[in-house]
């Protein structure tokens, strides 16, 4: 929507060489989606530091032992699921939680093993919402699936990732019937396609909406509103404060 | 995008005008044949005085029967979420108080709470701060079943009910003004605490109210639980058992009304709840009535909740003692609303220059949170309220989800409507408690 150049004939200030820092805290206004909002160039960061340059560590497999009930979880997936090796990419433990990166397209046989075994009994499907890692991931969609054992107080997350280019994963509806408005949900704001799921349209989002919203490539606001022929500028095309 | 379909438009002297005409209306009734079919489309909401606020219900009647039942939602979608990725973490709190209209103590508790998980000082919350928060909490789930009742009362024919349950609602909104500025939109409860102290003119009126309420309790069932137009319309009404919840997601009131004592207070506790006494009341039937004896059962035990949190206030710091997370400003209750308070202020403006760098740098740059994503899930008026928050690494979210329970639990409608009477419909969509604001985000 914004991916023209600034054209409002305000100034831009050269970028000093190295002062892109890909500082997190600078992600979602220098995103392809624009510059933030009042014509804010830089971070926003006023701590003097916004050159450094962070390095984003990659999410890295947990060695075991993971404490808790995690390794008893592992186990009895693993047991109770032949094909575990394939479809498990890496099981991460970070702040209490355990979150298992599934191949997307054995997401639902997952699920469905989590529901049925005796030892895992997964009963309520919590929550299942979209992330996007743009920048950060070549699988740049994550679909995040939050698990609850009512049986052994117990949660998990599941994790799949998938491309924009082939957003496809299947449905967890049939498993967790659930999971019908929360899929519907993240492909409106992501456009995260689930195969098999009964009626997957918009949910929030007016029907005929263009563009998925919560993308980091979609910007906050921008949307032209239009009044009696008068066209409302998008935030971050209305004014500079420089 | 195209109009067409939703206005037309052509131009004039004074430039383009659109005319909005019925949407997709005609389309969905294209398909029926009114004279010779027997049944009828009926399309209720978005604006109708029993939806609790703009749910759309697309019903298909074969006389008075609903043979088919369909939500839209998604009228009141603000795009919280978006919002959030462009605001510092302390600013997200002004935010998600804004999603549950009702429950606005429970919204900003869940997002503290998990902003505490990713920063890793979820212990370091002091323990007045803490009481605080249950305190809130519980005032509020009392406040919320009491809009619950009233609005439901409404909605099934019995004016008064709405009346008084709206003037006790009052009470507790006064006393959540005297405590944080506002009667609603607090942002009160903040990333490491709460913004400010309670004053003990608060507790005094926390006082009265418990000392007020059980009579007023009594007065509501008097008035509704022997009465038969009320037992008529929600006994046996809109049945969901424990399978069908626990599949379609619900939580909350509405899965106890079925049996299952599933609360998060008590299951996977948080807040330090399982150090308090109460009961998680539960009701073996499973319809209106059932969910209606909860919601007044849990007005009590939360009444227990507030006294006892009363009791456990002792005083103490209601911030993290971490100088580079804790909001710099002493802030205070004046005429306007909550602000910073006059001493912090003349510090910072007359006396300590580094003061207000501190100041000036955590209220413009805010915090930093280490990377990583937690789940945290809190148990509110209406169920599961979840929020899953990812950092990654700076100085605003990089992702907050709401796991909202009003969207989640609406999926039950179809399931409680379908096959039952039309008058039906409102007495199960009502006693499903959905609040739009919360669901649509």
């Amino acid at each position: 929507m914004s991916d023209k150049p600034n054209d409002g004939g305000v100034p831009v200030p050269v970028v000093p060489a190295g002062a892109t820092s890909g500082a997190p805290a600078e992600l979602p206004p220098a995103s392809p989606a624009g510059r933030g909002m009042f014509g804010n160039h830089g971070t926003g960061d006023v701590s003097g530091y916004g050159g450094l340059v962070r390095q984003r560590q990659p999410i890295e497999e947990t060695p075991r032992p993971y404490g808790g009930y995690f390794d008893e979880v592992r186990d009895a997936l693993e047991e109770a699921y032949p094909a575990f090796g394939d479809a498990i990419e890496k099981v991460v433990v970070d702040r209490g939680e355990l979150t298992l990166h599934v191949r997307p397209e054995r997401i639902a046989e997952v699920c469905q093993v989590m529901r049925d075994d005796l030892a895992l009994r997964f009963e309520l499907c919590s929550s299942v919402s979209g992330a996007d890692y743009l920048g950060a991931d070549e699988r740049r969609l994550h679909v995040i699936y939050l698990l609850t054992s009512m049986t052994y107080r117990r949660r998990v997350r599941l994790e799949a990732a998938v491309s924009v280019e082939a957003p496809h994963l299947p449905s967890v509806t049939a498993v967790y019937p659930t999971a019908d408005w929360q899929e519907r949900e993240a492909y409106d704001m992501f456009g995260i396609v689930f195969d098999g799921h009964p009626n997957l349209t918009r949910i929030l989002m007016p029907d005929d909406w263009e563009g998925h919203p919560q993308r980091k490539d979609y910007p906050l606001g921008g949307v032209p509103v239009e009044y009696k022929g008068a066209e409302i500028q998008p935030p971050d095309k209305r004014r500079s404060y420089q | 995008m195209t109009t067409s379909n939703y206005a037309s438009e052509r131009e004039t002297d004074e430039g383009r005008v659109f005319t909005v005409t019925g949407g997709d209306w005609d389309t969905i009734v294209a398909g029926t044949d009114p004279i010779n079919d027997e049944r009828i489309v009926v399309n209720m909401g978005p604006q109708h005085p029993s939806t609790h606020g703009v749910l759309r219900l697309i019903l298909e009647l074969e006389g008075e029967t609903v043979r088919e039942a369909r939500s839209v939602v998604g009228y009141l979608h603000t795009g919280i979420e978006k919002n959030l990725e462009y605001r510092n973490w302390v600013q997200g709190s002004t935010f998600v108080t804004r999603m549950d209209y009702l429950a606005p103590i429970f919204n900003e508790t869940a997002y503290a709470l998990a902003v505490e998980k990713l920063l890793g000082i979820t212990d370091d919350v002091t323990e007045r701060a803490t009481t605080i928060r249950v305190l809130m909490m519980e005032l509020n789930r009392i406040s919320s079943h009491l809009v619950w009742l009233a609005t439901t009362g409404m909605e099934l024919g019995a004016i008064s009910i709405m009346l008084y349950g709206f003037r006790e609602r009052e009470y507790i909104l006064d006393i959540f003004e005297t405590i944080t500025g506002l009667r609603m939109n607090h942002a009160y409860v903040r990333p490491g605490g709460v913004a400010q102290d309670v004053p003990d003119e608060a507790i005094v009126k926390i006082r009265e109210f418990l000392k007020m309420m059980p009579k007023k309790l009594k007065e509501y069932e008097d008035l509704l639980s022997g009465q038969p137009i009320w037992t008529e319309r929600t006994k046996n009404v809109a049945v969901l058992d424990v399978t069908g919840c626990v599949a379609l997601g619900i939580t909350g009131p509405v899965l106890r009304s079925a049996g299952l004592a599933w609360d998060l207070r008590k299951t996977m506790p948080y807040c330090g709840y399982e150090t308090y006494e109460f009961d998680v009341p539960t009701h073996p039937d499973g319809d209106v009535w059932g969910r209606y004896q909860v919601r007044l059962a849990e007005i009590r035990e939360s009444m227990k909740l507030v006294e006892q949190a009363l009791d456990r206030l002792r005083p103490g710091p209601v911030m993290v003692a971490d100088r580079k997370i804790a909001w710099p400003a002493q802030l205070a209750i004046g005429v306007d609303g909550m602000g910073n308070s006059l001493e912090h202020v003349a510090k910072i403006m007359g006396q300590s220059m580094e003061s207000l760098i501190h100041h000036f740098k955590l209220v413009t740059e805010g915090f930093r949170v280490p990377p990583g994503q937690v789940y945290v899930a809190i148990e509110a008026p209406r169920g599961e309220l979840g929020v899953h928050a990812v950092s990654d690494g700076g100085t605003r979210p990089y992702r907050v989800h709401y796991r909202e329970p009003s969207f989640v639990n609406l999926q039950a409608l179809p399931a409680m409507a379908e096959g039952g009477l039309i008058a039906d419909v409102i007495a199960g969509g009502a006693s499903l408690d959905p609040v739009m604001g919360g669901c649509d985000r």
